[in-house]
Parts: structure tokens; C-alpha cells; sequence
């Protein structure tokens, strides 16, 4: 068994290291610093470390401030709360004056479980992904959450990182080298693509081998990088494979899957099928039977895979 | 009065149950407010849980929806509902979702659970009333860490400005939020001189856990003659289970089944 691990616990324990090299880093938090792990950050530096309360706009008001000084905040509560309740702070305050802001949302998607609708988001990588500005990213592991935050901290701007509340399997090693921009090649393949980001990525990857029983050769790309989109490799996987599905634990409106659909719009027109949450609300469950609910296992891959295939 | 005991009683065992069966769920901050639901429901608002959405039943909007079990648990107790269904909090499928849908549980006038946002809607519900010259009250209930919110006060800005005397807020002061103890994290105090400012009814309740206070502040809250009215409650977050109380680890945390039964022996004795 792979060690498991969720995204933010990883922010959280990284979040002390880039501490100790960047003085001008700061965390800020809204009453959930134990569930975004950023308290293990405020009991390494408690004066580096602000709890505005349950108040998400001025979470990202403030945080956009600090910027103007020359801090480097990391803003973190959960995705709903952040990319919803204080998107047009975050529009107008970090993004139009193009501020140094790094916010990092925990508990985005269904995985949030038994919380229910009201608190998992789906819509958080459309809503960030379509303001000017904006860099969005989305780790599928511990390990590529560290990557981002180094890549974060090398953009003079505002950065979207997406974390989740679930554990989930370690893919990379330390080895790993991660690209704002680039998506990673896990997997050549010659009949499909599939592009998957965040916790869909290990499904994508027990998709890929599934499909091979069946003599299918999938062709698997990790899209950590949202925004920017590695348009040439999804023009490339198009060409190459004549056939693309997308896996996201998100609205198939607005997220990766339109993001790809764009690109293949725009340069390499193949069929296209969107593995996601079907433009619904999600509801209270245990992780694993809404992921199944809400068609988000490998098994949709496959048949996605199977479906695309058909059409071309 | 001994029937307001034993139905409050029942309604703190049904929440330790539910919570600790779905081992997930906000058991601090439903204990601290389950007398304020339990007068509201058996005492002061006109409800009917034979005709759910009666035109003209007095609403009540758990702005704290994370507080969804006592609401659950008190609607059950008043038979809007079998209370078998409380076992199924947070299941999949069930219509006790982890926050509140008004589309799923019959006497749920609104779905919440993002905070700031119920008073919001509250006030929205009872300027309709005044359009439509309907008697009926607006009762909203509110976390103190929740007056964090800046969309509370833009709220409480509105009830004054459109002299909404038909709404009532509670606030349950149990002095605790999520990540401790609120006047550490984010002071909201003075909370009374605050709503005053804003041109509220002030009401302060000593003990939040004592039905004749409650029932004096309702009582008084529902004479306002052109001031929507707050009830600044005094309350305990975990009330009655001792290992619950006053401590913050406790405000989003299921018992597991020693706990359930440790606090079953409390809340029976
Ligand atoms: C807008 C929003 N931000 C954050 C949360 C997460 N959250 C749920 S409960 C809670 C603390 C609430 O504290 P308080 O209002 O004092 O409630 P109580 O003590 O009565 O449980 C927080 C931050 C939320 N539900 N909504
Ligand atoms: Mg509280």
C-alpha cells in the first residue's frame, strides 16, 4: 500500500519550511486553522499566524494589504468560503491590482463527505480559473502540493492552490519536478488520453490499467496546472490519441474539463468526455460511496474512455 | 414547565445519539441552544407539524446550520417528522443532511450552514411579511463566532433601517468558536452595545438554559413596537455532558460509543 496522505495536511507541514526561509511569509486563517492545517504553522511562528475569525471577505481584503507591504500571504479556509463567499475581494482587491496573494482552499469537492452540499465546493477552479491574473493549481498529492508552493512563491502574484480534505495516495517522489504550465507525462498511450487533476489523478492512473485488460493502450497526463493549460500537450494528445477524456472532482462547467475543451476548440477538435460532477449540488456520505454516486471512480473513466473511443 | 424539562431532556439524548451514530457532526454548539429551540417549538412559535408550510406559522431560521441536530432532534420531538429518521444524520441519501435543506426536512423554513447568511435571509423573510401585512414572527438563531460575519451586520443594518419588529435573533453565547475561545480569536464584543448601535431591541438572558428567562425575553421581544429585537443568550456550548462542556474540541467531533453511553448516564440521571 502506497502511504496515504491529504493536500492540506501536506500545506500545512510544508507551510513551516518555507517559513523558515521567507521572513516575509505570512499565514492567514478564518476560524479553521485546525481543519487547513495552518496551525501547524502558527505553533511554529504564533507571530506570522492571523485568525480573522469567520470572515472570509476580510480574510482576502487583509491579505491583499499585507501585499501592498511587501508580505507574502498564504489565505486559507475552505474552498466554498474562499473562492465563494470572498470572490469578488479576491477579483477586485488581489487579482485586478495583481497582488502577491497565495490562496490555498482546503475541502474542495465531494471528498468533504458528511458536511454535505452547502460546504463541498465544485465550482471553485471555474471561479478562479476565469479571472485575469489568476494562476490556478491543483496537486494530486502530498508531493506535488510542495511543488506548487515553491512554484507559488516564485510568481510575483496570485496563485489558486486547491487542496482536499481526504487522504490520498503519495504518487511522486522527491524526484518529482512540477512546471506551472506543464502537465506531467505519467503514462504514454496510444488510443485515449485522459487528463486528470488533483484526487482524480490515482483513479486516472487504475483506469489506465484496467483498460489495458481490455487491449486498450490510455495514455495518462497529470494537469496540475490549470491555469496556464499546457496547451501544446493536450494539442499533442489529441493528434496523437484522437480521443480525450477528462477526470476532475469538480463541475464538468467551468473546471478542467472545459478548460481542455477549450483548448481542443480552439487548436485539435476530438471527441471529448468530461468525467465530473454532472452540474448537480453534492449531498452528506462517506467519501467513498459519493465519489460512486457522483460518477467520479475509475470505472466512469473506463467507460468514458470507451465511450470517446467510440466516437472517433 | 416540567414538560419544557423532559422534552429538552429528549431532544440532548436524541443529538448525543444521532451524532455519535453518524460519528460525525456538531454536538457542542446543538446542546448549547436546545432550550432555546425547545420553548420556540413547544411554547412560543405558531407552528402546526401536521401542515409544515401553514401560510401563516411563525418561521424560524437556524442561521448556525451547523447546529442541524437540535433542530432535527426538536422537529422530531414535535412530530414534524418519525424520529427512527434521526438515525440517519449525514447518510447517504437521507434528508438529514449534514447542514439543513428546507427542500428535504418538512419544517425547515431554510437551508443554511454557511454562516452570516441566515439573518440575511431572516430579515428578507420578514420584510415580506410587512409587504403582505402578515402577523406572523420571524425567529433567526446565531453563533457569537458568527457575528464575525460582515454580512450580519450589513443584515442588522437592514432590520433596523426597515423597522422589522417582527424579527428576533438569538444569540447563542456559549463564548466559543471553532478554534477556541471567541475573544481570543476575534473579539465580538460588546455584542449588546453593537446591536444597539445598529437600533436593535437589546435583550440580555443570564442563562440561556433557563426557560422562564427565555420566556420573559420572547415575551417582551414580541412587543417591540418598531425594532427588530436581539436575545443575547448566556449559554454553556456542550451543555449537559460534562466532558462536552466548555470545551472547544467538542464543537464539531462525534462520540464514539463510550462517550454516547457516558453521556446517556448524564443526561438520564
Ligand atoms: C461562512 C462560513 N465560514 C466558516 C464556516 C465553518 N464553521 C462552521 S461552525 C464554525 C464556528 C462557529 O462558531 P459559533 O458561531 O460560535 O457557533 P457555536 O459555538 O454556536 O457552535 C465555523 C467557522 C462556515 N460554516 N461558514
Ligand atoms: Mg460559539
Amino acid at each position: 500500500m502506497a502511504e496515504k496522505k491529504s493536500t492540506r495536511q501536506a500545506y500545512g507541514e510544508y507551510l513551516v519550511k518555507l517559513g523558515e526561509t521567507n521572513e516575509n511569509l505570512v499565514v492567514l486563517d478564518a476560524d479553521l486553522s485546525g481543519a487547513t492545517k495552518t496551525n501547524i504553522f502558527k505553533k511554529a511562528y504564533p507571530d506570522r499566524h492571523f485568525n480573522v475569525g469567520i470572515a472570509e471577505a476580510n480574510l482576502m481584503g487583509m491579505s491583499a494589504g499585507l501585499a501592498t507591504a511587501g508580505k507574502v500571504p498564504f489565505a486559507s479556509t475552505f474552498a466554498i468560503f474562499g473562492a465563494g463567499r470572498a470572490y469578488e475581494i479576491i477579483r477586485n482587491s488581489i487579482c485586478y491590482p495583481k497582488l502577491n496573494v497565495k490562496i490555498a482552499l482546503t475541502h474542495s469537492g465531494i471528498s468533504v463527505g458528511e458536511d454535505g452540499g452547502s460546504h463541498q465546493s465544485i465550482e471553485d477552479i471555474a471561479l478562479m480559473r476565469v479571472i485575469p491574473n489568476m494562476t490556478v493549481l491543483s496537486p494530486a498529492d502530498a508531493v506535488e502540493t510542495e511543488k506548487m508552493m515553491d512554484a507559488a512563491l516564485a510568481i510575483n502574484g496570485p496563485v489558486y492552490i486547491r487542496l482536499g480534505r481526504s487522504d490520498v495516495p503519495v504518487l511522486f517522489d522527491e524526484t518529482y519536478v512540477f512546471e506551472v504550465g506543464k502537465a506531467g507525462l505519467l503514462k504514454s498511450g496510444e488510443d485515449v488520453t485522459i487528463i486528470a487533476t488533483g484526487m482524480m489523478v490515482g483513479p486516472a492512473m487504475e483506469a489506465a490499467e484496467r483498460l489495458k485488460v481490455d487491449g486498450i493502450s490510455a495514455q495518462v497526463l497529470n494537469m496540475g496546472s490549470i491555469k496556464p493549460i499546457d496547451v501544446d500537450a493536450i494539442s499533442d494528445a489529441a493528434i496523437k490519441t484522437g480521443a480525450i477524456v477528462t477526470a476532475e472532482e469538480h463541475s464538468i462547467i467551468g473546471g478542467l474539463g472545459s478548460a481542455v475543451a477549450e483548448v481542443l476548440g480552439d487548436v485539435a477538435p476530438v471527441p471529448l468526455e468530461r468525467v465530473g460532477v454532472k452540474d448537480l449540488f453534492g449531498q452528506s456520505g462517506k467519501v467513498a460511496p459519493l465519489m460512486e454516486k457522483y460518477g467520479l471512480t475509475a470505472n466512469d473513466i473506463v467507460e468514458a474512455a470507451q465511450k470517446a473511443i467510440g466516437r472517433k | 414547565m416540567a414538560f419544557l424539562e423532559e422534552t429538552v431532556r429528549g431532544i440532548r439524548k436524541d443529538i448525543v445519539k444521532m451524532i455519535g451514530k453518524a460519528a460525525s457532526g456538531h454536538p457542542g454548539g446543538s446542546l448549547s441552544s436546545a432550550e432555546i429551540l425547545t420553548l420556540l417549538y413547544f411554547e412560543q412559535m405558531n407552528v402546526d407539524e401536521k401542515n409544515p408550510k401553514k401560510d401563516d406559522r411563525d418561521r424560524f431560521v437556524l442561521s448556525k446550520g451547523h447546529a442541524a441536530p437540535v433542530l432535527y432532534a426538536t422537529l422530531a420531538a414535535k412530530g414534524f417528522f418519525p424520529r427512527e429518521e434521526l438515525q440517519d444524520l449525514r447518510q447517504l441519501g437521507s434528508m438529514l443532511q449534514g447542514h439543513p435543506d428546507m427542500n428535504k426536512v418538512p419544517g425547515v423554513d431554510m437551508s443554511t450552514g454557511s454562516l452570516g447568511q441566515g439573518i440575511s435571509v431572516a430579515a428578507g423573510m420578514a420584510l415580506a411579511g410587512k409587504i403582505d401585512n402578515k402577523a406572523h414572527k420571524v425567529f433567526v438563531l446565531l453563533g457569537d463566532g458568527e457575528l464575525q460575519e460582515g454580512l450580519v451586520w450589513e443584515a442588522a443594518m437592514a432590520a433596523s433601517h426597515y423597522q422589522l419588529n417582527n424579527l428576533i435573533a438569538f444569540v447563542d453565547n456559549n463564548n466559543l468558536q471553532i478554534d477556541g475561545a471567541i475573544c481570543e480569536v476575534m473579539s465580538p464584543f460588546p455584542i449588546d452595545a453593537k446591536f444597539k448601535a445598529f437600533g436593535w431591541n437589546v435583550i440580555t438572558v443570564e442563562d440561556g438554559h433557563s426557560f422562564d428567562e427565555l420566556r420573559t425575553a420572547v415575551e417582551a421581544a414580541k412587543k417591540s413596537e418598531d425594532k427588530p429585537t436581539v436575545i443575547i443568550c448566556q449559554t454553556v456550548k456542550g451543555k449537559c455532558v460534562s466532558f462536552m462542556e466548555n470545551n472547544a474540541g467538542w464543537h464539531g467531533k462525534g462520540p464514539n460509543a463510550e462517550e454516547v453511553k457516558q453521556a446517556l448516564a448524564e443526561l438520564e440521571a
